[in-house]
């Protein structure tokens, strides 16, 4: 495969968008807290939003339907990230600690 | 091959490309490898600046501007805030059992990545070189968004609202009013 060619590949974004998504799910495992987890839920949406990104451009007939989706997308993402702080500060409310290992009991 | 100006710019071209990719992937490692959480976010808004190059690259420099709006400058900003309001714990160094769960994890995820990477590689796509794109994708979409996906657009917003009401419901649940 040319060097010079990678920025008109389909594969080359499909693989970069795999890795992201192999990369997210690596740190939404490891991480020991809430933040942590958040980025990396942010990583594996961007992988998805890149692939939508890729096959709108090299293989739909609609030019534009797969930046809308990544539009939807980063939309989605933002309310995410909204309700995710705010359930956040709740929950150190409550425990004074957002480490799953101290979240393991459901009384309200 | 001499270096005449043409040659030059697409020597140039993929130069600029590889560094995106680069930037994006080493944002991406350093977001979840990282035990501050601090630095983390910083490689979180490396790797969203590396993919809005990759965007402008999908022939969209509405979507790159976007995403640097969106990610970078409210995203990672919200997950600051976050950080900040909550005081969480800095990753510890793994040990004993940690540590075996970590490799675990690792090597699921490098599992999964060489193999999605296997498939993409072997899938066969048919050889298509990328389209003639439409010089301005910046009407197409706009006429897009208001007339073909009106509607998601509609629902989209709808939800933006929920979420900001919600998020304010949630965060100040249990606060009582002082006597």
């Amino acid at each position: 495969m040319n060097f010079l060619l990678w920025g008109g590949q389909l594969q080359v974004y499909l693989i970069i968008g795999a890795l992201l998504f192999a990369i997210g799910f690596f740190g939404f495992f490891r991480h020991r807290t809430l933040v942590g987890m958040l980025i990396s839920g942010e990583l594996i949406m961007a992988g998805a939003a890149l692939n939508f990104m890729a096959f709108g451009r090299f293989r739909a007939a609609d030019v534009v339907a797969g930046q809308t989706f990544a539009l939807f997308i980063m939309g989605i993402a933002a309310a995410e990230a909204a309700i995710v702080l705010s359930i956040m500060i709740a929950v150190y409310r409550n425990y004074r600690s957002i480490e799953t290992k101290d979240l393991k009991d459901l009384e309200g | 091959m001499s270096l005449t100006p043409v040659v030059m710019h697409s020597y140039l071209e993929a130069a600029v490309f590889v560094s995106f990719v680069v930037a994006t992937l080493l944002g991406a490692i350093f977001a979840v490898a990282s035990r501050r959480l601090v630095r983390c976010v910083c490689g979180l808004a490396l790797s969203f600046m590396g993919l809005s190059g990759l965007y402008y690259y999908l022939q969209s420099p509405f979507l790159a501007l976007m995403q640097i709006l969106i990610y970078v400058g409210a995203i990672c900003i919200t997950i600051m805030f976050a950080m900040m309001l909550t005081d969480p714990q800095d990753q510890r160094l793994p040990r004993g059992r940690g540590m075996v769960l970590e490799a675990a994890c690792l090597l699921v995820a490098g599992l999964m990545a060489v193999g999605l990477i296997v498939l993409i590689c072997r899938a066969g796509w048919p050889v298509t070189s990328a389209p003639a794109t439409p010089v301005d994708t910046f009407k197409e979409l706009g006429r897009a968004l208001l007339y073909r996906y009106g509607f998601a657009f509609e629902v989209m917003s709808v939800v933006l609202l929920l979420a900001s009401l919600g998020a304010l419901v949630v965060a100040r649940g249990g606060r009582r009013a002082k006597p």
